[in-house]
């Protein structure tokens, strides 16, 4: 059994990788060009919900404010962008750029300081208490960008175009996608290290219990703290892909309802496995699709499909595929 | 002899209720100090105490001669307090070997490692195996722990505590719930342990702690109101009231 498994997960995997990277000629090929960028935004919610899984479903900390991190991301994209292209520096002194290398790891760093800063508060308190804060400063967020006037307020911050990649054409879809498919490896790579590490170790079993964590010596918040700051870094890096892709970032990207549609992408797909979110990214987002163009009402279908995942499937996508075809996937 | 743990005049309020009264208490090096006493004595809440789990509202703590009264739980455990529980409490969905590894791995400092594969550590798993082979659990190291019998948890409770290497081992009731033969094993294991930890025993079963322990303090509404070897207490009028069976309360 377990020969059986070690094999067929990195086969099934390879599989997955090829089919993603066939997807924008097949899609040309068959006509329906559109599914290029529907892939596009599936990999980056993917990116997005498999961060807030590793604190929700890992750790088991449930934050109802990841919104926040994917705005922030987003919004380092559009600053940026526009200082660069009205040639004023920020605060004076920054200067803006459009150069992807520079603004990814500034979203990077951005989002990975306001997550240090929001969970440090957040995480001295536990259950309730912590959905409603994290809650609450992903809206205090969602105000500011409302407020601010300088970078579009209510309507949000265009940047005419994506941020640019030496030697690449980022104007081009197809481009963009294969961009975001590479920086989806790199992180599922990187997580898959971290969840199976002595890290990740320590946060599974602070989700189990911190009672028996705290008695085996772990000080538990700094590492609670750290996990919260590595998921809120995925996030933002999210946030900027998606402010690339979409070319344009709004306080919608942080809006609460935002950080409830990560949340029903992670328990579509399965929660704390590492890749139920990018297969739940993938539920949402194509169910959105067919459902929106039968009806305006399409989060009543979408609800109803999530009450069936929830109440049956014990595990979400993931796990339905799991018992259908015998597969520890 | 500086004794591995000494209490002096600790207590602890729940709002009106008294439920640590000025307690004085001492575990001298390889010394089974038992704690007995009746039900809602406060045996647990001391021991939540010593632990750092709870913070007393009065009174000291020494850890081998050293204060540790105001440390939170954590660095008491890294100095060699460890405790055991009595509703047991471990990592349910990772097996035995998984939650007597974490604990080595606790011990052996951060874990702020974010790369290497922790279940490829062969150091981990041989060290853990150890521990585990000790407990006599060595053959369900494999299991899932929500699918151990109570008493293999009860024995996989122990083995986790002694993975943390302590000098002093806090043991809450590690007989509850044996049957005859499991709890005639538990003894036979705590014994031979002795040389290597003292250990603060709270136990209702009067054959183990008469088996096992020293000393004995007895608790009663959170205040020990005697303490001596085995035969001062089996012999003591006041406990033999308050507890030993000739008062309302059984054990």
């Amino acid at each position: 059994m377990p020969m059986e498994k070690s094999l067929k997960r990195p086969a099934l995997l390879a599989g997955v990788l090829i089919a993603l990277i066939a997807l924008p000629a097949v899609a040309d090929a068959t006509g329906y060009a559109a599914l290029t960028s529907l892939a596009t935004r599936v990999l980056i919610y993917g990116i997005a919900a498999a961060s807030l899984n590793f604190v929700l479903g890992y750790g088991g900390m449930v934050s109802f404010g990841h919104a926040a991190f994917f705005g922030i991301g987003g919004y380092v994209v559009g600053i940026l962008y526009q200082h660069y292209s009205l040639g004023e520096p920020l605060f004076g002194f920054i200067p803006g750029t459009n150069q992807l290398l520079i603004t990814i790891p500034v979203a990077l760093v951005i989002s990975g300081l306001m997550a240090a800063l929001i969970g440090a508060l957040s995480l001295r308190t536990g259950g309730v208490q912590f959905i409603m804060i994290t809650l609450a400063f992903a809206q205090m967020l969602f105000f500011l960008f409302v407020s601010l006037k300088t970078y579009g307020g209510d309507d949000g911050l265009i940047i005419r175009r994506a941020n640019e990649l030496p030697g690449l054409n980022m104007r081009d879809k197809q481009t963009v996608y294969y961009v975001c498919l590479t920086v989806t490896v790199a992180f599922f790579f990187v997580l898959w290290r971290i969840v199976n590490s002595r890290f990740g170790n320590v946060i599974v079993g602070l989700r189990q219990s911190e009672k028996r964590m705290a008695a085996i010596g772990l000080p538990a918040y700094r590492y609670k703290l750290m996990a919260f700051v590595i998921s809120g870094m995925g996030c933002g890096l999210a946030g900027a892909l998606m402010a690339n892709f979409l070319r344009y970032a709004s306080p919608d990207m942080i809006h609460w309802t935002k950080s409830g549609e990560l949340m029903v992408m992670v328990i579509l797909g399965g929660v704390g496995t590492l890749f139920g979110p990018l297969l739940g990214a993938a539920v949402f987002i194509v169910l959105e699709s067919i459902l929106a163009s039968w009806t305006e009402n399409w989060q009543l279908g979408l609800g109803l499909i999530l009450l069936f995942v929830v109440l049956y499937t014990q595990g979400g996508v993931q796990g339905l595929g799991t018992r259908l075809f015998g597969r520890r996937a | 002899m500086t004794p591995v743990l000494n209490v002096q005049g600790m207590v602890k309020r729940f709002g009106g209720l008294l439920a640590t009264d000025h307690v004085d208490l001492t575990v001298k090096p390889g010394e089974i100090h038992a704690l007995i006493g009746p039900n809602g004595a406060g045996k647990t809440t001391l021991i939540s105490q010593l632990m750092g789990e709870l913070r007393q509202n009065e009174g000291t703590i020494e850890l081998d001669g050293v204060p540790i009264t105001t440390l939170p739980t954590a660095r008491r455990v890294s100095m060699g307090l460890a405790r055991t529980f009595q509703i047991t409490c471990l990592l349910p969905d990772y097996t035995v070997l998984d939650n007597v590894a974490i604990a080595v791995q606790v011990r052996q400092g951060h874990s702020f490692r974010f790369w290497g594969n922790v279940r490829h550590e062969h150091q981990l798993g041989e060290s853990a195996r150890g521990f585990l082979d000790a407990a006599g659990l060595g053959d369900r190291a494999g299991e899932l722990v929500a699918n151990l019998s109570h008493g293999e948890q009860k024995q996989l409770e122990l083995a986790v505590a002694l993975a943390t290497k302590p000098r002093l081992l806090l043991l809450d009731e590690p007989m509850a719930g044996l049957g005859h033969v499991e709890s005639q094993q538990m003894i036979e294991m705590l014994r031979g342990l002795r040389s290597q930890v003292s250990m603060l025993l709270v136990e209702h079963d009067m054959e183990a702690v008469f088996a096992l322990a020293d000393r004995i303090s007895v608790l009663v509404y959170g205040r020990i109101i005697a303490t001596g070897t085995v035969d001062e207490i089996r012999d003591n009028p006041e406990v033999r009231t308050a507890y030993l069976g000739e008062g309302d309360e059984l054990c």
